[in-house]
């Protein structure tokens, strides 16, 4: 006897979970549920509901004691009172403090970013063009530093930057007077430059090193010049990459602590850092709240920008 | 294509730019003075000075006990996070839990720890858990952002990997619980070792989220390290992150011949 084709028996719906599923419905939860409830329990408690408990402390006054804010809900005589101060909010808006450092914190990232962006694209570029065997070993060697610790790489840069540094010994063999760059804004955008090129390269690698150099041929035989080719063809392709390295850059630069605090000068504002004092120096508690959710609703749209630019960079790798 | 000499020399420029601070840090590290750069002859006796200081060795196997079970736990729950959104298309609250676990990788460090610890302070207040704050709280802090990462590692390593494999184990008769350990768990094991290790360093690297949430006498290793160098230049620093740079250095290069040869292999067989 001979097996046709409709007489084989319809293919099975594959549910790689259905075992473990049974086994636990018998105690009345799916494995599926398992799997998926235990991170998002998780993720529920210590990531969201912080982010509420933030905004509710906002809303409360600075007392002393411990917690050192005021309760938002107070029952006295049977009545349960709600009590919101708006007053932290209003202070944000009116001291020129607030408004001053939240600005500073923008351009700095920015500037930050765009530098890295100008930095990281060649360097990402030339890894993806590199012949194979040096591509790994280049790729290691942007990842290599990510590893290493943060706070010891700023730490390695002010070695460098400070007065009697690196940088100015190496100006004193050729006569020049040492440079202030410690302490400045400017050593504030290397630290960031620096700490986060690693963040602006992957991204742009992995959009780079699928690129169809086919395309690339196409333009040159049409006559196009290496540059006209690479605005008309790989910039634009490259997109989601830059958007994705670039956001990566900008999100956390914004509330970047670290190196403001051991790179910049008193007079660098950015807005990680006041939330700091305010929160471990004047230890305002509901003050830092409120500067938490200003700067929250600052990087919510670049934080949505990552993530549609992300899944555009992941199915292009794909 | 045209090989232009602009690529190769922004290249090597930057990573001039990446390993010229790291390399100074290494050599002064052996630094006979206090100043840490002006050389004047090499001397071991900054590595001695540091393991003889107790206040650094303490907050280092602090930070290391963190860092190994923060690593532990947040792989487990990272693993199971990625498998829902990997395997799972489509259930109630999928975009909600991509967004959620990927968001504490971009979130301000400052808001993160503001955060937790307004919570466990919350939670302490009105639950009486967790009384007081140290390991048990940096850990579940810890626990959240090395989840977000060890996610997104596994997460590409099962969206790559070839379903037909799973299926055949199953039409074989596996269950799926066998499948998952005997097909799945081997197959994206590299991915678990390196997503591990890459929680494991990030736990040991922070500095912001514990100081917020950890309590008095539990000072972790970043934390003795920036109130060192926030006083200034400190020789013991540069040799600590002599023997980090070293292992981690290390750590990477062998992970990288043994990703190589694995790779060689799959292309060979």
């Amino acid at each position: 006897m001979t097996l046709t084709g409709n007489q084989l028996p319809p293919p099975r719906r594959l549910r790689p979970w259905s075992g473990l599923e049974r086994r636990l419905r018998d105690v009345g939860i799916s494995g599926r549920t398992l799997v998926i409830a235990a991170p998002a329990i998780w993720l529920t408690v210590f990531f969201l509901v912080p982010l509420f408990v933030v905004f509710g402390i906002s809303l409360a006054t600075k007392q002393f004691g411990r917690p050192p804010y005021s309760p938002l809900l107070t029952t006295e005589g049977g009545t349960v009172q709600l009590t919101l101060h708006l007053s932290n909010y209003l202070k944000l808006f009116t001291d020129p403090l607030y408004v001053a450092a939240y600005l500073s914190s923008i351009r700095i990232a920015l500037i930050a970013t765009i530098i890295t962006l100008f930095i990281g694209y060649p360097m990402a570029y030339a890894i993806a063009r590199a012949p194979d065997k040096w591509r790994n070993i280049l790729l290691m060697l942007v990842i290599l530093p990510f590893w290493t610790s943060f706070l010891l790489r700023v730490y390695a840069l002010s070695g460098f930057m400070r007065g009697n540094g690196v940088i100015n010994q190496i100006l004193a063999v050729f006569g020049i007077e040492p440079l202030v760059m410690m302490q400045t804004d400017f050593a504030v955008y290397v630290g960031i430059v620096y700490t986060y090129l690693p963040f602006m390269i992957l991204p742009l690698y992995t959009t780079l090193v699928k690129l169809d150099t086919s395309l690339l041929e196409a333009s040159a035989d049409l006559g196009s010049r290496p540059w006209q080719t690479f605005l008309s063809v790989t910039l634009p392709l490259s997109l989601p990459g830059i958007i994705a390295g670039s956001m990566l850059v900008f999100i956390p630069a914004i509330g970047e602590f670290v190196i403001p605090s051991l790179l910049g000068g008193p007079e660098t504002l950015m807005i990680g850092r006041v939330l700091w004092d305010e929160f471990f120096g004047a230890t305002n508690w509901p003050r830092a709240a409120a500067v938490a959710v200003a700067m929250l609703v600052v990087v919510v749209i670049p934080i949505l920008l990552l993530q549609k630019a992300q899944d555009a960079v992941v199915e292009k790798g794909k | 294509m045209r090989r232009g000499w602009f690529l190769p020399i922004a290249a090597t420029l930057g990573f001039a730019f990446l390993y010229l601070p790291i390399i100074s840090l290494v050599v002064f590290s052996f630094n006979e003075s206090k100043l840490v750069t002006v050389w004047s002859g090499f001397s071991t006796k900054w590595y001695g000075e540091l393991f003889a200081d107790e206040q650094m060795l303490g907050a280092a196997w602090l930070s290391l006990r963190i860092a190994f079970f923060s690593a532990s736990f947040a792989l487990v729950l990272g693993t199971l996070c990625a498998v829902a959104l990997v395997r799972f298309k489509r259930f109630r609250g999928r975009t909600v839990l991509a967004g959620t676990v990927s968001a504490p990788l971009v979130m301000p460090d400052v808001i993160t720890g503001l955060a937790l610890l307004l919570l466990f302070v919350g939670m302490e207040s009105t639950l009486g858990w967790p009384a007081g704050r140290g390991i048990v709280t940096i850990i579940i802090a810890h626990t959240t952002f090395c989840m977000a990462y060890i996610t997104v590692v596994v997460q590409s390593r099962l969206s790559d990997l070839d379903l037909s494999l799973e299926e055949a184990a199953m039409d074989l008769g596996a269950t799926p619980f066998r499948v998952f350990f005997d097909i799945t768990l081997p197959i994206i094991a590299p991915a678990l070792v390196s997503g591990w290790l890459l929680g494991f360093t990030l736990s040991l690297d922070d500095l912001v989220i514990a100081s917020f949430v950890s309590g008095p006498g539990s000072s972790t290793l970043p934390m003795v390290i920036f109130s060192k160098i926030k006083l200034g230049v400190s020789p013991d620093v540069n040799a600590l992150a002599t023997i980090i740079i070293g292992v981690v250095a290390l750590g990477v290069v062998a992970a990288t011949i043994i990703g190589l040869r694995g790779s060689s292999k799959v292309k060979r067989a």
